[in-house]
């Protein structure tokens, strides 16, 4: 009964079939499912991510979601030959990955892909295609998948993916948070020693260069310390 | 923070022939039509059609076969896109690897880029390895709606090599393509600029020949945009069509070559050396290590109606949509690709400023041997010479005609 869900289909093999024909046998096959027992096999998801740590927290909600045949691919090398051994339902890969188009050019071509491959499950639900790409993650979706099985997966990408933009961000926001105290202290530095002035002294200059000029105050310490530097008397 | 009057994304490649958008940018021309734009760079023609397709760009520089794809459903995803402008003529090449020039020069390649030439000592190269049981060559182009693709296979075909079975095509992303070339994954790429100056200039290949000479003033890049977006836009894609028109003439300037090349080097746009962008604007292609071809219109940014989107560029290449097996033939097919193209909008754009128009919207390309004078609306324009390497005419009134010729061609 599994093989007979995974049956290829018209259109698996041979000339390139354009979307619109994959779509309509999408279409064709989810009716045909539809009268098949509700009970299914789990869905196997390869995951293409070259950021681990995404991947990662992508592959645990996954598990969560109690999906165990999941496959992470950091490196699309060789990409048609674990494309052919692991014979995913369901490619998740991130949109800053720049091999996209050699990726699609091989779901549309290759005979290392068994089964035709659409993007997302439904062309014409825009919502979740915009929150997808809003994202940074898109997916392609085997042909005659039943959009209710998959849409869970696709939202759970999504909000991974979003959640961990917001933790890249707070990390770049910490990271740079404490640069800034450091190139701060460093200018003041300098200012106290040429100068001969109090630490407080130096801070209150640089508050008055940073209000005056409208600019930040890590922004008048870099200056400062670059200026320093191309002096030669950095402290 | 500005009184823009209009505010447009456009997402870009990489890629020296953004170099249309880029300067409509940077040289101010978008802001003096009252245009903020923005120009995103992406990562793959996947994505920049994606974020046309969900609204994150209006507009776009497109591979020019592209929109006719997506809006043919060829591609996983894609709005309804149009192309009411090109941004520019020429501009890719065809580079091999070393190994791969020192077999085709041993056949009688002379390094002249003369397309028959370099083809007839590819096709013996490809015999020979085919009797001595080597694998197939392996060539890459970035996409396989991309006019690299269609011209690679033109080529090929036309000097008697089966582009699908004595060499095999691949997918790469442009930046990609020079490191694969010197680590052997590929034996020959076609690609925009910058990337065979940069596989010339790290050592790791040769240009074998070049798309100016295998279809003379072929468009390259295009906008592609929004459909739904210039219906309820016209103002602003008239502005931003003409802030590209002045940003074009800035480009062709030759004084303004060594600035452009600087502004394209820049981290944002192609992130390069600036000595890798000079090549392609002057003419003056560097080839090999000790080489330096002069190619008369290697890139075009504005003389010769280079912007202008011809209905007969689309066709053509909608023509080698069905020869490589991409989309099946139909009238209502072909009056898609017809209809992706807009030089309506052009016109309508571009006419208030007195700019050179063409009398056609189509033309016959192969027609122009040689740069010819040609009737236009207000300014003087000169066009061609134009046309394939082989002597083929393609004439767009006889585009059945065409489809089975090559048909019988590949029987």
């Amino acid at each position: 009964m599994k093989r007979s869900r995974r049956n290829p289909g018209p259109f698996a093999f041979g000339r390139p079939s354009t979307a619109r024909r994959r779509i309509f046998a999408l279409h064709k096959d989810s009716r045909r499912a539809k009268k098949k027992s509700m009970k299914t096999a789990a869905l196997r998801v390869l995951v293409i991510d070259e950021n681990r740590i995404r991947a990662s927290i992508i592959e645990a909600g996954l598990r969560e979601a109690g999906h165990e045949d999941v496959t992470l691919v950091h490196d699309v090398a060789g990409i048609g030959q674990r494309i052919a051994e692991t014979n995913p339902d369901v490619i998740v890969i991130d949109l800053e990955n720049p091999n996209r188009d050699m990726l699609e050019n091989m779901f549309q071509l290759s005979r290392a892909v068994k089964r035709p491959i659409a993007m997302f499950v439904d062309r014409s639900d825009s919502a979740s295609i915009e929150a997808a790409v809003d994202a940074g993650v898109s997916a392609y979706v085997v042909d005659g998948l039943k959009r209710e099985r998959v849409k869970p997966i696709l939202d759970m990408a999504v909000s991974r993916f979003n959640a961990f933009s917001r933790l890249a961000r707070e990390l770049e926001e910490a990271r740079s948070e404490l640069e800034d105290r450091k190139v701060i202290d460093r200018a003041k530095g300098i200012l106290m020693k040429s100068r001969g002035i109090s630490e407080a002294e130096a801070y209150a200059l640089m508050r008055k260069a940073a209000m005056n000029q409208n600019r930040k105050l890590s922004e008048i310490a870099q200056s400062l310390v670059t200026a320093a530097g191309l002096l030669g008397d950095d402290a | 923070m500005s009184d823009a009057r209009f505010e447009i994304s456009a997402g870009f490649l990489p890629l020296l022939d953004s170099a249309l958008l880029v300067a409509a940018r940077e040289k101010g021309f978008a802001a003096a039509e009252g245009i903020d734009l923005t120009l995103v760079r992406e990562t793959s023609w996947a994505n920049i059609r994606d974020r046309l397709a969900v609204g994150h760009f209006q507009v776009a520089h497109m591979l020019a076969p592209m929109p006719i794809a997506c809006n043919l459903g060829l591609t996983p995803l894609a709005a309804t896109t149009v192309v009411p402008m090109a941004l520019g003529l020429g501009g890719n090449a065809v580079t091999v690897s070393n190994a791969l020039w020192h077999d085709m020069a041993a056949h009688g390649a002379s390094g002249d880029l003369s397309p028959r030439a370099a083809g007839d000592a590819l096709r013996a190269v490809v015999a020979e390895r085919t009797r001595s049981g080597a694998a197939p060559l392996r060539l890459g182009v970035v996409h396989p709606h991309s006019g690299h693709n269609y011209e690679l296979r033109y080529w090929l075909a036309a000097c008697g090599i089966d582009p699908d079975g004595d060499v095999e095509i691949v997918i790469l992303p442009p930046p990609l393509m020079a490191d694969a070339l010197g680590s052997r994954a590929l034996d020959g790429f076609c690609a925009g600029e910058p990337w065979n100056t940069a596989a010339v200039l790290l050592g790791h290949g040769r240009v074998a020949t070049v798309k100016a000479k295998i279809w003379r003033s072929s468009p390259e890049k295009v906008l592609g945009a929004d459909a739904r977006w210039c219906d309820a836009n016209a103002e602003a894609l008239s502005a931003l069509l003409r802030a590209i028109h002045h940003a074009a003439q800035w480009c062709a300037e030759p004084a303004n070559r060594a600035e452009l090349a600087g502004i394209m080097a820049a981290p944002a746009y192609v992130g390069r050396p600036a000595e890798w962008m000079l090549p392609a604007l002057s003419g003056h292609l560097v080839t090999a290590a000790d080489s330096v071809v002069d190619v008369e219109d290697f890139f075009v940014p504005q003389a010769k109606a280079a912007t202008f989107p011809w209905k007969s560029h689309a066709l053509w290449f909608y023509s080698q949509m069905v020869r490589w097996g991409q989309v099946e033939h139909s009238a209502a097919n072909a009056a898609i690709a017809r209809e992706t193209y807009r030089p309506d909008l052009y016109r309508t754009a571009l006419k208030p400023l007195g700019a050179a128009l063409p009398g056609a919207n189509a033309k016959v390309e192969g027609a122009l041997p040689a740069p010819t004078p040609v009737g236009s609306a207000g300014a003087s324009l000169v066009l061609g010479p134009d046309g394939f390497f082989d002597g083929g005419l393609f004439d767009p009134d006889d585009l059945d005609g065409y489809i089975a010729a090559q048909r019988n061609l590949a029987g």
